[in-house]
C-alpha cells in the first residue's frame, strides 16, 4: 500500500497501515535478531570447539622429557636436547650409564657438548670443561651445571628436574 | 494472509484443542510444569527509579554461566598437581586454540562475577528487598557470595604461579590464629603443614566439585525464591499509595535481560581478548617471597585491615581480633533480614542503611589504600 | 663440594669439641694461666687462640713454641720457658718460614688432619720473591704470618680467614698498597684499587663470585708465578683457555714478541681489566686496534671487518629480540624463537673469543650460524605478532556480531513492549 493512498483518511487507515506496516517491519526485525543470534552462536561455538580439539604437541609437563631413545646412543657420547626453552644435555659414559645436565654453561650460558676424546662435558666458548657429576675442573666455568635426574621407561631414556 | 499459512503447519505438528502440542502433552503426563509456566507468566517486575539494579542478580547469574562452560573446558586440559599445573596452563594458553582466550575468559568472567555479586548484594540491601517473605531468598545469596569468595580464593592457586602460591600461604596462615579450630583448619585447607602440591590439590577439589555442588544447590533455590516471590518492592515507593506500574517479567523484562548479559559478554571478551590474563612464573616453595604478593582484590579490603589492627589488643591477638571480627561480621550479614526488626514491620530502618553505607565505604577505602599504598603489601 | 662438606664437617665437629679441649689444656696449661694473669699484650695470644683452628685441632702453645707448661703449674716460669725443655718463644721474622714449617713440611705429621693437605709450602716460599727477598736478609717482605694471621690462623675456607678469597686483595694491599711500606720498593701500590674496580674484583668483591680469581690466583700462593713469569697468556690461560689458545696461534703471538708486548696485557691492561666490549675493536673512539693499525694497513681493514661481523650478528640479534619481547609481552607462545635466540647469543660469544685468532673466515663463519639462528627467530616472532593482530580481529568481528544481536534485541523488546504494555 502507497503513501499516498493513506493521506486522504489518515485517521481510519491508521490502525490498519500500522498492522501492514507491521508486517515486513517484524521481518525485518526477526532478521537481524535471527542473524545476530547465529553469528554470536558461531562465534561462541567455533573457539569452544577448536579449544576441545587436542593439539599435536599432547606434552604439556616440561619437568621431564624424553630426552632419546635406549639404544640411539652408543657408549661415551652424549646429545643435547630441548627442555623446555632451554637446552640439556643427555651423556651415555663408558660405563653404561646415563647422566643429564642442564647444558647451559655456568660461565657465560654457552651450550656445552660431550667430547668423546675428553670422555667429558665441554664448553666451545670458553674451553670450560665439567666431569660426569657436572663439576666444573678446568676453565673459567665457576659453578657446576644443573644435574637432572634421568629414568629408562620403556623405550624413552625420561629426564627430569631433579 | 500469515494466519493462513500457520494453519496447516499446526495440523502437521499435531496440535489439541487447546492448542497444546503433542510433545507439550507428553510432558505434562510425565511432570506437570505449568504451575512454572504459571509463576512465570504472572510474576511482574515493578517499574520505579531504582528498577535497573533487579538487573544485578542475572548480569551474576550470566557470570556463573560463562564459569561454568569455560571452567569445564579448562578441565579438558589442566592437572591438578604441583609439577604439572604450572605447565598445563601453561600449554592451554599457548598450545590449546583458543586456550589464551577461554583462559582469560575464565579469569575475567570470575572477577565480574564477584563484582557484579557485591553490587547485587548491597542493591539488594539499600532497597530492603530482604524483608518478609524474602529472608531466605537473602540468606542464600549471602552465602552464594561466601561460596563465590571460596571459588575465588581456591582457584587463585590452581595455575600454581608464584603470586599466588605465597597468597595461599598467607591467606591459609591467617586460618591459623582461630582459636582451639585454627590449627586444624590449616592442616585441613593446606593438606598438611605446608603449601605443598597437596594443597593444590586439595584446592582443586574444592573449586571443581564441592563447591559447584554446594553452589548449585543453593542456586536453584535461590532462583526458585526469586521467581516464587517476585522483586521486591523497596519500602518508600510501597508506602506511597500510587500504583506502580509493573512489566511483565516474561517476555518483556527477560529480553532485557537478554540485552544486558549481551553487553556483559561484550565487555567480558573485549577485556579477555585485549588484557589477556597472565600467568606470571611458576611457584618455587624454596625462593625467597617475591614482593607484590597481594590475595585477589576482593579480600584486599580484609588483609589491609589485619594489618592496620595493632599486634595486640587488650592481651587478644590482634590478627585474632580481626579475623573474630570478619567471622562476626559474616555472620551479622547472614542474619540482616531477621536482625533488622523495623524494616520488617513496614517501617523505615535508618540505622541498617547507615551502617551499610558506613560498611561499604570501610571496604572502598581499605581497598584503595591498599592499591594506592603498594608498598604496604 | 664432596671435599668441602668434609671439611666443613670436621670444622663442626672441632668446633664442638674445642671447649671440651681448652677446659682439659686449662687443668694443666700453665701458659695460659699465667698469661691471661698478666693480661694485656701478653693475653692477646691467648685470647686470639679461640678461633684458631690449631687450638681446634688440639695443639696448644708448647706445639709451637716449646718449653713445658706443667713445670709452670707452681708458679715457675723460668721452668716452663727453659730453652732446655726446647722453648722457643718469638721466633725472629726471618725464621718464622722454617718456624711454621716444622709440622707444615712433615707430610706424615699433616695427613693425620687432613689426608689432602699440601706440605709443600715451604719450599714453593723459597722459590717467591718473598722468600727469596727474607733469605737475603729483607725482613719487611711478607712470612707465613703476615698473610696467614697468628694467633687466631683460621682454616683457609672459613670466610673470617685472612686468605679466604674475597679476603685475599685486602690481606695483600695490607702491604701492598701502603705507600709508606712499599717506599724502599721500586713497585706500583695501585694494584689493589685498580683490581677492585676491575671485571674480577667486582665479580669476587662485590657479586661474592667465588669463581673470579683473587690476586693469588694469578700470581700464585706460596710459590708464585710472580710478575715476570715467562708468558702472560700462560697465566690468563689458567681459565681463558681459548683465547689463550688462539693468541698463541694467532700472528699477534709473533708480532708481539718482536715488539715485547706483555700479550693479554697489551690490549686487556692487568690488575685494571675491565669486562671487554666491542668498542675495544675496530677502529672507532675506542678502538685498541688503532693504536698499533695504522689507516690502509691489513691490520686496519680486518680490525673493521671483524667489528662489522660483530655488529651485523648483534643488529639481527637485537631486532628478532625485540620483536620476539614483543610477541611475549603481548602474550604470545615463543620458547622456541628465545631458544634460537639463546643460540645466536652463543655464536655472538663464540665469535668474540674467535676474534683473538684475527682469522676473519673462522669469525664470519661462526657469525653466520648466529645470524641464521636470529633470522629464524625473527620469523618466529612475527607469525607470533601476527598471530595477535588475528585475535585482534576476531574480537573485532565478534563483537560486530554481537552488535547486531543487540540491535535486534532492541527492537525486538520495542516490538513486544507494544504487544504486552506494563500494567
Amino acid at each position: 500500500m502507497s503513501s499516498e493512498a493513506q493521506k486522504p483518511e489518515p485517521t481510519k487507515t491508521s490502525d490498519t497501515s500500522q498492522s501492514v506496516d507491521a508486517m515486513p517491519r517484524r521481518r525485518f526485525v526477526n532478521f537481524i535478531l535471527g542473524g545476530g543470534l547465529l553469528t554470536t552462536l558461531g562465534s561462541i561455538v567455533v573457539p569452544l570447539f577448536n579449544f576441545m580439539i587436542p593439539p599435536k604437541i599432547q606434552e604439556a609437563v616440561q619437568n621431564s622429557v624424553v630426552a632419546a631413545k635406549v639404544g640411539e646412543l652408543p657408549r661415551n657420547s652424549g646429545k643435547v636436547f630441548k627442555f623446555g626453552s632451554k637446552p640439556g644435555m643427555l651423556v651415555h659414559n663408558e660405563q653404561g650409564e646415563y647422566k643429564a645436565f642442564s647444558a647451559v654453561c655456568t660461565h657465560l650460558e654457552c651450550t656445552v657438548q660431550y667430547r668423546e676424546d675428553f670422555k667429558h662435558v665441554w664448553c666451545a666458548c670458553h674451553n670450560g670443561h665439567f666431569d660426569l657429576t657436572g663439576k666444573n675442573i678446568i676453565g673459567p666455568p665457576p659453578r657446576p651445571l644443573e644435574v637432572y635426574d634421568v629414568d629408562i621407561s620403556g623405550d624413552d631414556i625420561v629426564v627430569s628436574r631433579v | 494472509m500469515a494466519e493462513v499459512t500457520q494453519e496447516p503447519q499446526r495440523a502437521q505438528a499435531g496440535v489439541n484443542e487447546a492448542g497444546e502440542s503433542k510433545l507439550k502433552l507428553w510432558l505434562k503426563d510425565r511432570y506437570d510444569f505449568s504451575a512454572l509456566g504459571y509463576l512465570i507468566k504472572k510474576k511482574e517486575v515493578p517499574q520505579h527509579r531504582h528498577s535497573i539494579w533487579y538487573y544485578l542478580g542475572g548480569i551474576t547469574l550470566f557470570f556463573f554461566i560463562i564459569q561454568v562452560v569455560t571452567g569445564i573446558m579448562l578441565l579438558l586440559y589442566y592437572r591438578p598437581t604441583a609439577e604439572a599445573a604450572f605447565e598445563s596452563v601453561q600449554f592451554i594458553m599457548t598450545e590449546v586454540k583458543f586456550g589464551w582466550l577461554i583462559r582469560s575468559l575464565h579469569s575475567w568472567s570470575a572477577n565480574l562475577m564477584i563484582g557484579a555479586a557485591f553490587v547485587h548484594m548491597f542493591s539488594v540491601f539499600f532497597m530492603k528487598a530482604y524483608r518478609r517473605p524474602r529472608e531466605l531468598t537473602w540468606v542464600s545469596g549471602v552465602l552464594l557470595l561466601f561460596l563465590s569468595l571460596g571459588f575465588g580464593f581456591s582457584g587463585y592457586l590452581l595455575p600454581w604461579n608464584e603470586l599466588a602460591y605465597f597468597a595461599t600461604k598467607v591467606g591459609t596462615e591467617i586460618v591459623a590464629v582461630v582459636p582451639f579450630v585454627g590449627d586444624f583448619f590449616l592442616k585441613f585447607l593446606r593438606g598438611g603443614e605446608d603449601v605443598t602440591g597437596a594443597t593444590l590439590t586439595r584446592l582443586f577439589g574444592f573449586h571443581v566439585a564441592v563447591l559447584p555442588m554446594i553452589c548449585t544447590i543453593l542456586l536453584m533455590a535461590h532462583l526458585l525464591f526469586v521467581q516464587k516471590q517476585g522483586m521486591s518492592v523497596p519500602p518508600q515507593f510501597e508506602r506511597n499509595d500510587t500504583k506502580l506500574k509493573a512489566m511483565p517479567f516474561f517476555p518483556n523484562f527477560l529480553l532485557r535481560d537478554l540485552l544486558g548479559w549481551i553487553v556483559a559478554l561484550a565487555v567480558l571478551i573485549a577485556a579477555a581478548a585485549i588484557f589477556p590474563w597472565e600467568l606470571g612464573v611458576k611457584a618455587d616453595p624454596f625462593a625467597p617471597a617475591p614482593s607484590g604478593i597481594k590475595p585477589e582484590w576482593f579480600f584486599v579490603f580484609m588483609f589491609q585491615t589485619l594489618k592496620y589492627i595493632p599486634a595486640k589488643v587488650l592481651f587478644i591477638d590482634g590478627e585474632l581480633l580481626g579475623i573474630l571480627a570478619f567471622g562476626v561480621g559474616g555472620g551479622l550479614l547472614v542474619a540482616v533480614p531477621f536482625l533488622d526488626k523495623n524494616a520488617r514491620l513496614g517501617k523505615s530502618s535508618k540505622l541498617f542503611t547507615i551502617a551499610g553505607i558506613v560498611v561499604l565505604i570501610y571496604m572502598i577505602a581499605m581497598t584503595l589504600v591498599a592499591y594506592l599504598l603498594p608498598q604496604t603489601f | 663440594m664432596q671435599s668441602n662438606t668434609a671439611a666443613f664437617l670436621m670444622l663442626t665437629f672441632w668446633l664442638a669439641m674445642a671447649p671440651a679441649l681448652s677446659a682439659q689444656t686449662g687443668e694443666v696449661n700453665s701458659c695460659v694461666s699465667c698469661h691471661l694473669e698478666e693480661g694485656e699484650e701478653l693475653a692477646v695470644p691467648v685470647e686470639g687462640m679461640r678461633n684458631d683452628v690449631h687450638a681446634q685441632n688440639g695443639l696448644s702453645c708448647a706445639d709451637c713454641h716449646g718449653g713445658d707448661p706443667k713445670a709452670g703449674l707452681d708458679g715457675d716460669m723460668d721452668a716452663a720457658m727453659d730453652p732446655d725443655k726446647g722453648y722457643i718463644g718469638v721466633p725472629s721474622r726471618k725464621d718464622i718460614p722454617t718456624f711454621c714449617a716444622r709440622c707444615h713440611s712433615n707430610t706424615a705429621y699433616m695427613r693425620k688432619f687432613n689426608p689432602r693437605v699440601a706440605s709443600n709450602q715451604l719450599e714453593r716460599y723459597k722459590t717467591s720473591i718473598h722468600g727469596k727477598r727474607l733469605i737475603n736478609g729483607d725482613e719487611k717482605v711478607a712470612t707465613c704470618v703476615d698473610c696467614h694471621g697468628v694467633h687466631g690462623i683460621r682454616a683457609s675456607n672459613d670466610a673470617l680467614s685472612l686468605i679466604y678469597p674475597t679476603n685475599v686483595p685486602s690481606t695483600c694491599g695490607r702491604c701492598h698498597a701502603d705507600a709508606e711500606y712499599m717506599a724502599d720498593y721500586d713497585i706500583p701500590i695501585n694494584q689493589l684499587t685498580s683490581y677492585t674496580k676491575s671485571v674480577h674484583g667486582v665479580a669476587l668483591l662485590d657479586r661474592g663470585d667465588l669463581g673470579a680469581p683473587a690476586c693469588n690466583d694469578c700470581h700464585g700462593n706460596h710459590g708464585a708465578a710472580p710478575p715476570g713469569a715467562p708468558s702472560i697468556a700462560f697465566i690468563c690461560g689458567q681459565c681463558h683457555l681459548n683465547n689463550s689458545e688462539l693468541f698463541f696461534k694467532s700472528p699477534h703471538r709473533v708480532a708481539y714478541e718482536e715488539n715485547d708486548f706483555p700479550e693479554c696485557e697489551t690490549c686487556h691492561d692487568y690488575h685494571d681489566i675491565q669486562h671487554p666490549s666491542d668498542e675495544m675493536l675496530g677502529v672507532g673512539e675506542n678502538s685498541i686496534c688503532i693504536e698499533c693499525h695504522e689507516e690502509d694497513s691489513k691490520g686496519y681493514a680486518t680490525a673493521i671487518a671483524m667489528r662489522n661481523q660483530i655488529e651485523f650478528l648483534k643488529s639481527k640479534m637485537s631486532t628478532a629480540d625485540s620483536l620476539v619481547a614483543l610477541a611475549e609481552r603481548a602474550g604470545m607462545e615463543v620458547s622456541d624463537a628465545l631458544y634460537q635466540l639463546n643460540d645466536a647469543d652463543d655464536a655472538l660469544v663464540k665469535a668474540r673469543t674467535q676474534i683473538h685468532s684475527l682469522d676473519l673466515d673462522n669469525i664470519v663463519n661462526v657469525t653466520n650460524e648466529g645470524v641464521t639462528l636470529a633470522d629464524a627467530a625473527l620469523l618466529a616472532g612475527t607469525n607470533a605478532l601476527s598471530e595477535v593482530q588475528f585475535r585482534r580481529k576476531g574480537l573485532a568481528v565478534s563483537l560486530v556480531f554481537l552488535l547486531i544481536l543487540a540491535v535486534g534485541l532492541y527492537l525486538k523488546i520495542k516490538e513486544i513492549d507494544i504487544k504486552h504494555p506494563l500494567r
